[in-house]
């Protein structure tokens, strides 16, 4: 009889969790903590104030399983999704994605139209672009206090000694690794492309294999540097900034060989409020949001009509954000553009070998 | 072994005391981790270690922010006051968390537990036939790796059930069609199928010191099959059925991996929210969750262990 | 539902009908007694049926049917058959070594203007890219221009993009094509399937899954040694106590097992982290100063996997020097690491020079006897994952050996002893015999929960505590290669299901018990 009662309360809350979520809500899904943060900041809460709509927002790890699954499953649940160029792409191709017409999108606050308001990778058939990120290295200053300035110092294990974080993917490693080598920025895919560029890659990793801990969320690598458990790691470089501006903590960003991306929306084919997500999509990817979404973390807006608007970070007034950003000219010399379609053509066969590199002690 | 007789040389008693020590070692493997959760979960700082206020006790190395962290977690606002506790109640992550565990758990125990005493009964009938074909049948959703039911029930949930469709050529609208992937309903069956082993495991066990001769009794003296197993098999079982029942509800309540394959973010249980947490966002308010759930554990094994001091009792009194 | 009529037989033997006192070998109602009795049994038969069915078809609908269309993925995979029908049947009438024809590339441009045009393309070229990597831009590529090949095809094709004129390219389609295919479940154990049917061992830099079902197999029987030792003596202990101690202690066993693995496992990362209660206690003890040292007899200093706060000070300052010893300085006093200490009052003393001097004289010392303060790698590696999971897994080998040895009445040891034997015979020859059925039971619990764990490997296994099951899940919803997580899982289950099979010959399925 208590199991019945129960029963009857877990759906009696059940509904009332329902009834609870208005009717006109989307699902926004992104990829978690500091970055989720500063968009429910910048786009939702404005969007809701301005709607009266609602936004249930949900944490993923990136890639395509999730999405794929829904639509091939005629079951999707998600209504907007923040997804990497190169998922974009393939996800695109495999017919998981709505399209979106570019026309339709708002002209910049300065009049220009969207079409070249955005930067050069921003605009996909399925996709539009909010941000431009970047994989950089960073290290505790009070550790060390003249640290590493190049990609060459955080592969040299005799001039900076002690455990590296890594993201447990091939992803940005093989550049960097590649970059540490020597080898120019605008050369590293075409190096990649042949088996011994690949070989070259493992090799100058298999240099500091012994003294790398690997990380797979964006918030860990952080975390790691304060706890002390490595002396040098590559991050998401908004997270270490987050660390710098709102923890205070005495990192270092080196932004040699940042190898950048743009993170874009896209919406899942078969979203149940699809209507509602590209009016979302459109709100969030305007001018002033995207300049508004710098004020919380440093990814540069996608759009060149925002830089002017960017101004400081949210609760430190006198902290410009523009020298932050991985667009700013200082941070952009040597930087490497992630080569979405290489990524999208052998990610799988690069997946492999790394694993494979991994298992192999 | 048991006791040291006072003739014991020195060498018998020093094995005696090193045997008590090593065993008390063990011991403490087995226990000091779920013990040292709970101090841990009160540190006022974002770490999983003991702070040097907390070894000098310290009040202010202690505080229970991430228990408050555990109601407001994932709330727009948790700094308002107005409306707090329908938000909270709304969209508070962990809160969801546990409304879900038990909206899949409570009617997941109750198929296994149902379908699964069912079962014990006709099993432990001698007259059963193929009995260890099936029982072997009954028991593989235990043994078999959950990776592999979580991605084969995946595929197999995502077909389309309603069976209209079967006969209409070509895609069918999502409206129509009768799925169970990512449905509150598939997880449940999800759930239960795992959970039935234990409930079959536990209730033959009772069965199989349940005198048989009792059934004849009652079967003799006219009563029919139904009420012979509600009046006289089912109050002498139920200890057993109540045990596996906890058995089914703690499966449930304790997994993840189907839960990962299955399930949408919306539909997250309190352990694959742990798992999320573990992996993305590790903080003490995960030590604080997991402190309750050893609350819960305790609260469960009470009830089982009473359960079965019960059961003995009650088999010490049917005659044998 | 209820026949009354039916003599209600329970047991196996026909004795309890031979109460009624009838005529011998017929029924009250004139049938042969023995007929009789086989329709009684038969009912009954059937009623005990009855009561396991719903559970019985419940099991196979939701549980054993999907697990057998899954495995039957990793040997069948239509993506491309489906999507491209027309260049399936050119190419699979093609033998995979002879030039490409014409008609395999005109047959190959319609399906590309097709596939383009429904959106599949993206599928197919997917498929394709799991064969030969780089196939997918080729694909989508040479789709978006396929409207204006023109004949001829082949050169058309070559012309969009090179890669067509391999024949490489022609055997991975053809391997695709394949649907129902040995690909899978032959790279599942590091071989290959040529489009030509001939089958080769995964080159070298790819072979992982041997390896992995290997190390799986090694971690499965190190976690079921390790919950034996560590479980026969508790299990000793409460068997052989009054019965009121035992069931106190015995509790001390069963709350690890109702507690939530991953409550477990987050307790454990709790404990062993760099920074965990383990640490904490051996740098406070010094037992880690014992450890380093037995390890670097075995290992030199830099092949340890251990962290060290005074290292990253020492190296802090060898390579920052004066600044760096002011930025050590500057930190509060009881915040210092030894190292940093040291450094510092040298730097006080005689400047940056004695300072650097200091740090160069610690780091000389470390090669031999370490900084002092170093701290393991307990967890995030394979060691880890063996400590959380014997921890997980040891009640299902405690539970199981006490009750066995419950059931051995002391006096075997008695009078064994009473015969002269030692301690150790007494032990070894007569009670430990005993137990073996309790072991087998256990041990082959242990493996087989072992083999297909997920959870602990996934959060605390790190790089080399991976196990199978984690890869499964990585193809299932990482890389997408759901036929490849098919077949992994198949072989898998192959393993799963033989030493499913022992168990039940050598413990019996009906023996299992909780608790």
């Amino acid at each position: 009889m208590k199991l019945k009662t129960l029963l009857l309360g877990a759906a009696a809350a059940a509904v009332a969790a329902g009834s609870a979520i208005a009717e006109e809500s989307i699902t926004v899904v992104s990829w978690g903590g500091a970055y989720t943060k500063s968009q429910v900041e910048a786009y939702h809460k404005p969007w809701m104030a301005n709607t009266g709509n609602k936004i249930i927002s949900e944490d993923y790890n990136g890639g395509l399983a999730e999405v794929k699954a829904q639509v091939e499953a005629g079951n999707v649940t998600w209504d907007i999704v923040d997804v990497e160029l190169s998922d974009a792409i393939r996800g695109c191709d495999e017919g998981l994605f709505e399209e979106i017409d570019h026309d339709s999108l708002p002209a910049g606050a300065d009049g220009t139209p969207a079409k070249e308001d955005f930067i050069g990778l921003a605009l996909h058939d399925c996709a539009v672009a909010n941000i431009v990120w970047s994989t950089i290295f960073a290290y505790d200053s009070s550790v060390m206090p003249e640290g590493p300035t190049t990609i060459g110092d955080f592969f040299d294990l005799a001039k900076f000694p002690g455990k590296r974080g890594l993201r447990k993917s091939p992803k940005a490693n093989l550049e960097m690794a590649l970059s540490a080598d020597g080898v120019p920025a605008d050369k590293i895919y075409e190096v990649l492309s042949t088996p011994e560029g690949v070989d070259r890659a493992f090799a100058m990793l298999d240099k500091i294999k012994s003294e790398v801990v690997w990380w797979e969320a964006g918030a860990q690598p952080p975390q790691l540097l304060a706890d002390g458990e490595v002396v040098l790691t590559t991050a998401y470089n908004g997270r270490i900034f987050n660390a710098i501006a709102g923890e205070d903590k005495p990192f270092v960003i080196v932004w040699d060989a940042q190898v950048f991306d743009v993170d874009l929306w896209a919406i899942p084919k078969g979203a149940p409020n699809k209507d509602l997500a590209l009016d979302f999509l459109k709100f969030s990817t305007a001018t002033e949001q995207l300049a508004a979404q710098a004020a919380w973390i440093s990814y540069g807006p996608a759009r060149l009509s925002s830089n002017a608007l960017v101004a400081s970070y949210h609760s430190k007034p006198d902290l410009d954000m523009k020298p932050h950003m991985p667009t700013a000219p200082a941070n952009f010399k040597t930087a490497i553009a992630n080569g979405f379609e290489f990524w999208a053509d052998n990610q799988d066969e690069l997946n492999e070998r790394f694993n494979t590199w991994l298992a192999a002690n | 072994m048991s006791e040291l007789p006072p003739y014991a040389t020195t060498g018998q008693r020093a094995w005696y005391y090193s045997f008590r020590v090593l065993c008390g070692l063990i011991f403490l493997f087995l226990i000091a981790p779920i013990l040292i959760i709970l101090p841990l979960s009160f540190n006022s700082q974002p770490y999983f270690s003991f702070t040097n206020e907390m070894l000098a006790f310290k009040p202010e190395g202690y505080s229970t922010r991430w228990y408050w962290d555990i109601l407001k977690n994932g709330m727009a606002a948790p700094e308002a006051t107005e409306g707090w506790f329908s938000d909270m109640w709304a969209n508070a992550q962990w809160v969801r968390a546990i409304k879900n565990s038990f909206l899949i758990g409570i009617p997941a125990t109750l198929l296994a537990t149902g379908l699964g005493t069912l079962a014990a009964v006709g099993l432990s009938r001698s007259e059963m036939p193929f009995k260890k074909l099936i029982m072997s049948i009954l028991i593989s959703p235990m043994i078999i790796p959950l990776v592999i039911i979580g991605a084969s029930m995946f595929f197999f949930f995502s077909n389309d059930f309603n069976v209209v469709n079967w006969f209409i050529d070509g895609a069918q609208p999502p409206s129509s069609r009768w799925q169970l992937s990512y449905t509150y309903a598939g997880l449940i069956l999800a759930h239960a199928a795992l959970g039935t082993p234990f409930v079959v495991i536990t209730v033959t066990a009772t069965l199989s010191s349940f005198d048989q001769s009792l059934v004849r009794a009652a079967q003799s003296m006219g009563a029919g099959p139904i009420r012979t197993f509600f009046q006289v098999q089912m109050p002498l079982i139920l200890p057993g059925v109540i045990s596996g029942a906890l058995f089914a509800f703690i499966t449930s309540f304790d997994e993840v991996v189907v839960m990962l394959q299955m399930a949408t973010a919306e539909q997250r249980t309190i352990p694959r929210q742990m798992f999320s947490g573990i992996r993305e966002q590790i903080s003490p308010t995960i030590l604080a969750v997991a402190t309750i759930m050893v609350f819960i554990s305790i609260l469960l094994l009470t009830t089982v262990e009473l359960l079965r001091r019960r059961s003995e009792r009650m088999r010490g009194m049917s005659p044998q | 539902m209820v026949d009354q009529t039916a003599p209600v037989v329970t047991g196996t033997r026909p004795e309890p009908a031979a109460q009624k006192p009838s005529g011998p070998l017929v029924a009250a109602d004139g049938t042969p007694l023995k007929r009789r009795l086989d329709q009684a049994m038969r009912v009954s038969r059937w009623r005990a049926f009855g009561l396991v069915a719903p559970l019985l078809a419940f099991i196979l609908a939701v549980l054993i049917i999907p697990i057998i269309i899954f495995m039957g993925r990793g040997a069948y995979n239509p993506v491309y058959a489906e999507r491209m029908p027309a260049s399936t049947e050119a190419i699979l009438a093609w033998d995979g070594n002879s030039p490409v024809t014409e008609e395999m590339a005109a047959a190959m441009v319609a399906d590309l203007v097709v596939a383009r045009e429904d959106k599949t393309i993206g599928k197919v070229a997917t498929r394709v890219n799991q064969e030969l990597s780089g196939t997918r831009s080729m694909f989508t590529s040479t789709a978006r221009k396929a409207q204006k090949i023109e004949p001829p095809f082949l050169e058309g094709l070559i012309d969009a993009n090179k890669k067509w004129a391999s024949i490489e390219t022609w055997q991975a389609i053809r391997v695709a094509a394949t649907s129902v295919t040995p690909a899978y479940y032959l790279a599942a154990l590091d071989f290959k399937y040529s489009g030509d049917g001939s089958v080769s061992r995964q080159h070298e830099d790819r072979r992982i899954h041997v390896t992995l079902f290997l190390r799986t197999l090694e971690i499965a029987a190190i976690v079921t040694l390790g919950a034996l030792v560590l479980g026969y003596p508790v299990a000793w202990l409460l068997a052989n106590l009054q019965a009121r101690h035992a069931n106190l202690l015995l509790i001390l066993v069963l709350l690890p097992f109702w507690t939530s693995i991953l409550v477990r496992t987050t307790a454990w990362i709790a404990m062993l982290q760099g920074q965990g209660v383990v640490n904490d206690l051996m740098v406070f003890s010094g037992a880690n100063d014992v450890v380093l040292q037995i390890a670097l007899i075995f290992n030199e200093y830099k092949d340890l996997t251990v962290t060290s706060l005074c290292a990253n000070d020492v190296n802090g300052v060898m390579s920052g020097g004066e600044k760096a010893l002011q930025s050590l300085s500057g930190q509060a006093e009881d915040g210092r690491t030894s190292c940093a200490a040291s450094m510092v009052s040298a730097f006080q003393a005689g400047g940056a020079q004695a300072g650097v001097a200091e740090a160069e004289r610690l780091a000389e010392q470390s090669k031999s006897w370490g900084f002092g303060d170093e701290r393991f790698s307990l967890i995030y590696n394979k060691l880890g994952t063996l400590i959380a999971m014997i921890h997980i897994l040891m009640p299902f080998m405690i539970l199981p050996l006490y009750s066995v040895m419950k059931t051995i009445p002391p006096t075997y040891l008695r009078a064994a002893k009473s015969l002269g034997a030692s301690n150790w015979t007494a032990f070894w020859r007569v009670y430990f015999p005993n137990t073996i059925s309790g072991i087998g039971a256990g041990g082959l619990l242990v493996f087989i929960l072992a083999i297909g764990y997920y959870i602990t490997p996934a959060l605390v296994g790190g790089q080399d505590g991976q196990m199978i099951s984690n890869f499964i899940d990585f193809h299932m919803r990482r890389s997408l290669n759901w036929s490849l997580a098919a077949a992994l899982g198949g072989v898998l289950l192959i393993f799963v299901m033989f030493l499913y099979w022992i168990y039940d010959r050598v413990v019996g399925i009906d023996k299992m018990k909780l608790g």
